[in-house]
């Protein structure tokens, strides 16, 4: 059943949702009526109702706790639940973000403990927790490679180079600090092609942004080579940290040769996506773009902790000091599995992965057949060939209680059905699914009508994309 | 000992390889070069659930929570009271553990969440439109600032003095980032015809109301946008800003039913005239239909998003705050008009009661004797710091020392949730100097 009714719809005048206290001091006479408000109309609506109309919404919802969710490149594993209790602590959500030092420095040392971890997980020197989200983290991360050039007095390199199979937000971001892209081809093998980079690697180039492992679940063997040919030739090598759960307790980015990168707690380190947001995108950065980290960081000296802004600082990127609350929960993770857990998480994560490839392969083309990394990404094009879209594919996978993969990424895969299982998943269910796109290819065969036609069984059937954009209908109105 | 967090048996792992076609997990690290695969790790042991619950409740208990201290610090950061309505809603696993909302025909709780938070908030601003949310009040006003450079395709913009300090230095560092400038303006001043946009904060960082209006028109008359910063509690009894013209609103969300959380997550609000839409940042929700008529919620004009247009979109922005902004749609939807006007009002009262109390103490005086809403600048006898230190061992966790700004000042924020009881008390020991 999907839900028809909006909030307008079950208010009635008079009804509130909670009770508030009556006022204790004497009223005050109320400022000139040209500063003050006629009317006010939202929804009136008691608490049960409200209850009842938001938990019917939750129950149209599919997240981790419902299913399976190899949503590639998302990392959707599971969060703990008690994680949640941590961050809801009085000790650490009823505090003030202004409050004195002292009064906070058991949150500071929370953040400076966790600062020291994530440099020590990724090989390198420092890092600002400050980034909101992943996307927030490349734009620092950017604006950092644009200082650091700056301050060396090199104005010329106006460019970030991407791959050609690199997330939206890389691009996007670059553009937010002032930077031209220039593109980077992959080779036959998915691997970075090292002729075209060797052509767009000039003094023009400001830094390359790979994500490690690629886009494409894949490990690069050319890494050091890549990082070599970037620095000789005066550019910075940084890392969309989307693909850290690969690497995690076994491999360094520092020693990869990277001078910087980004992370997501909100898919390596365990906290919850929340329906898109809250995130963390801390940036870790090897010693010689520490001063240029943004503000503040804490620091500590003689067993207190201090926020400091760096010396040559890109300034604040944020209100306060970033998404405490995801860092909480972050913090406990890491705590929980110390390094010797981290190292499982990777070996399950790839050991699940290829799994699916294995079992996959001869019912979808795979692009790319070698050892994977943390995620797969199969094609859709011999189901495409008999008439049956990705799309498709992805839609009937709903009807059997599974959120499909990342479906038309990376772009340079036609058709691309990007499947990252995450290590919190058990074979069981890893089978389940296998079972479930095997049943679906031979439908492309069998009874392609059911995949054209797919979800048959979810709350809301396919979606008119076109209408919503064409007349956009993004708000209800309440009038008096 | 297994990992609760990892089910495979070592029966299954073996299985799995196996299958695979490899003798080890090690084997799967092929193309990782040797020598990089064996990373050494300094990081504490790990410890169990119980182990780790009670060291970090020490590191909590080692903060001055808000719970049991009163409290007159604001500057951005709002404490106001949460109903219980709102944690057990977005405590809800099915809305808390998903994604963002790419397959929205399982999708639907965080879509209809999301269409009736902008619906929310466009009444509340009465702005016409409204995105699905941004990180905080400052990244939603420096993309603002940004949005109005791209539309009047000017390269400047102007920040009015009197907003929030730290919010002038993110628009300064996204602005300089696309390599546009930045001018901080006198709002009595006038405004040079290059700028994009004006940038005026309401009710503004010390706590007084501006005269919206006229600075609406200043912008209009250069053909430059007005971005207003606002209050969202202050728009329960004042003006919003649909309502004085502004042609973008932005506000810190947070105060819309998120605890302070040592300042995140927060939600940014962003809100604009139905014109700029297609020029706006962000996600957005829009109702429709699916294919047997029933109505249902997408996200829509993706075409302005990084995933779909790359380095020609809006924003790079991805991964917000979506959480939060369920959170502040559940707020609004239980104080409804009653309730947030409620709000409000004892915010108002309380403040100018606690104004007016430290007004007549002797040695005190208020900074600006203009209108105001919940947070005021007071002049005071000796250094502020001073004054909090003594309240801070008094149980009270004083004001937002602004001395560097104004001359031994302190800028105090009341809202409902401090009682008389504790304003008097802040009173009396303000008193004492």
């Amino acid at each position: 059943m999907s839900h028809h009714y909006l909030l307008p719809e079950i208010s009635q005048p008079g009804k509130i949702g909670c009770s508030l206290p009556a006022l204790d001091v004497p009223p005050t006479e109320l400022p000139p009526k040209e500063l003050l408000r006629q009317e006010l109309e939202l929804p009136e609506v008691s608490e049960v109702e409200l209850v009842r109309y938001f938990t019917a919404l939750s129950k149209l919802n599919y997240g981790v706790d419902t299913g399976f969710y190899p949503l590639g490149s998302c990392t959707m594993k599971y969060n703990p639940k008690w994680h949640e209790d941590i961050a809801k602590l009085p000790g650490f959500a009823s505090i003030h973000p202004l409050q004195p030092e002292e009064s906070v420095q058991g949150a500071m040392q929370l953040m400076f403990e966790l600062q020291e971890y994530l440099a020590e997980i990724t090989g390198m020197n420092a890092t600002s927790l400050l980034p909101i989200a992943g996307a927030h983290g490349e734009f620092t991360g950017l604006l950092m490679v644009k200082a650091y050039h700056q301050d060396r007095g090199d104005r010329a390199r106006k460019k970030i180079l991407l791959t050609d199979s690199s997330h939206g937000t890389n691009p996007a971001s670059a553009v937010m600090c002032g930077f031209e892209i220039g593109t980077v081809a992959s080779d036959s093998e998915g691997n970075v092609d090292m002729k075209s980079l060797e052509s767009a690697m000039n003094e023009e180039v400001a830094a390359l942004t790979l994500t490690m492992p690629t886009a494409l679940g894949l490990f690069d063997p050319q890494i050091l080579e890549i990082s070599r040919l970037v620095h000789e030739r005066g550019g910075l090598f940084g890392a969309d940290g989307a693909n850290l759960n690969a690497l995690l307790g076994r491999v360094k980015f520092g020693e990869l040769g990277y001078d910087y990168v980004q992370l997501n707690l909100h898919k390596t380190f365990s906290t919850p996506h929340g329906g898109g947001g809250p995130g963390s995108g801390p940036v870790c950065v090897k010693e010689h773009l520490a001063d240029f980290l943004p503000s503040p960081l804490v620091t500590k000296n003689n067993g207190r902790y201090n926020f400091v802004s760096p010396a040559k600082s890109i300034g604040r990127i944020a209100n306060f000091c970033g998404n405490f609350g995801v860092m909480c929960k972050a913090y406990a993770y890491i705590r929980s599995l110390g390094a010797p857990g981290l190292k499982e998480v990777s070996e399950n994560a790839v050991l699940n992965a290829n799994y699916l490839k294995e079992k996959l392969k001869s019912y979808y083309y795979l692009p790319y057949d070698r050892i994977c990394m943390h995620e797969v990404v199969f094609s859709g094009r011999r189901q495409k060939a008999r008439g049956v879209r990705t799309v498709d594919i992805a839609k009937r996978l709903l009807d059997y209680g599974l959120h499909p993969p990342t479906v038309y990424f990376p772009l340079v895969v036609d058709e691309a059905l990007m499947i990252e299982p995450t290590e919190t998943e058990s074979k069981q269910t890893l089978d389940a699914f296998v079972d479930a796109m095997k049943e679906i290819d031979r439908d492309v065969e069998e009874n392609p009508e059911i995949l054209h036609t797919a979800p048959h069984n979810t709350p809301i059937r396919r979606l008119d994309d076109v209408r919503a954009a064409r007349n956009p209908d993004l708000r209800w109105h309440m009038r008096s | 000992m297994p990992s609760p967090y990892l089910p495979n048996t070592d029966a299954d792992r073996s299985a799995m390889l196996r299958e695979i076609g490899v003798g080890s997990i090690e084997e799967l690290f092929q193309d990782i070069p040797e020598r990089l695969r064996h990373a050494q790790f300094k990081l504490p042991s790990p410890l169990s659930e119980l182990e780790i619950k009670k060291e970090l409740s020490r590191l909590a208990n080692r903060n001055v929570s808000l719970d049991n201290y009163a409290c007159f610090l604001g500057g951005g950061s709002y404490r106001h009271f949460i109903p219980g309505t709102v944690e057990h809603v977005i405590g809800r696993s099915e809305l808390y553990t998903a994604y963002t909302p790419y397959q929205a025909e399982v999708s639907q709780g965080t879509l209809q969440g999301t269409y009736e938070y902008q619906s929310l908030v466009c009444q509340l601003t009465a702005m016409e439109v409204s995105n699905a949310g941004m990180y905080d009040g400052s990244t939603a006003a420096a993309e603002a600032a940004i949005m109005a450079c791209v539309i009047t395709k000017r390269g400047k913009v102007a920040v009015s003095t009197t907003v929030n300090p730290t919010y002038r230095e993110v628009i300064s560092t996204y602005v300089k980032g696309r390599n546009l400038s930045i001018e901080t303006v006198e709002l009595n001043s006038s405004l040079s015809s290059d700028c994009a946009c004006l940038v005026v904060q309401q009710p503004n960082f010390f706590g007084y109301l501006e005269e919206m209006e006229a600075h609406v028109e200043k912008a209009r008359d250069i053909g430059a946008l007005f971005i207003g910063i606002v209050d969202p509690i202050s728009l329960g009894m004042f003006k919003p800003p649909g309502h004085y013209g502004a042609d973008i609103a932005v506000a810190d969300g947070q105060a819309l039913g998120n605890p302070t959380s040592f300042g995140g997550p927060g939600l940014g609000v962003f809100t604009c005239r139905q014109e700029y839409l297609r020029q706006m940042p962000g996600r957005i929700v829009g109702k429709t239909v699916d294919v047997e008529g029933k109505p249902g919620y997408v996200m829509t004009l993706v075409t302005r998003e990084q995933y779909i247009r790359r380095e020609r979109a809006t924003s790079n922005i991805c991964t917000s705050e979506a959480l939060m902004a369920l959170a502040a749609a559940v707020y609004l939807a239980t104080l409804g008009k009653r309730g947030l006007r409620q709000v409000a009002e004892l915010c108002y009262h309380k403040a100018h009661y606690a104004a007016e109390k430290i007004a007549n103490l002797k040695g005190y005086s208020l900074v600006f004797p203009k209108p105001f809403f919940k947070e005021f600048a007071i002049r005071c006898p000796i250094a502020p710091s001073q004054i909090n230190q003594a309240l801070f061992k008094e149980g009270i966790v004083g004001g937002l020392d602004i001395s560097h700004i104004i001359d031994d000042s302190m800028l105090l924020c009341v809202t409902e949730m401090d009682t008389k009881e504790e304003i008097d008390k802040l009173v009396e020991i303000l008193g004492a100097f």
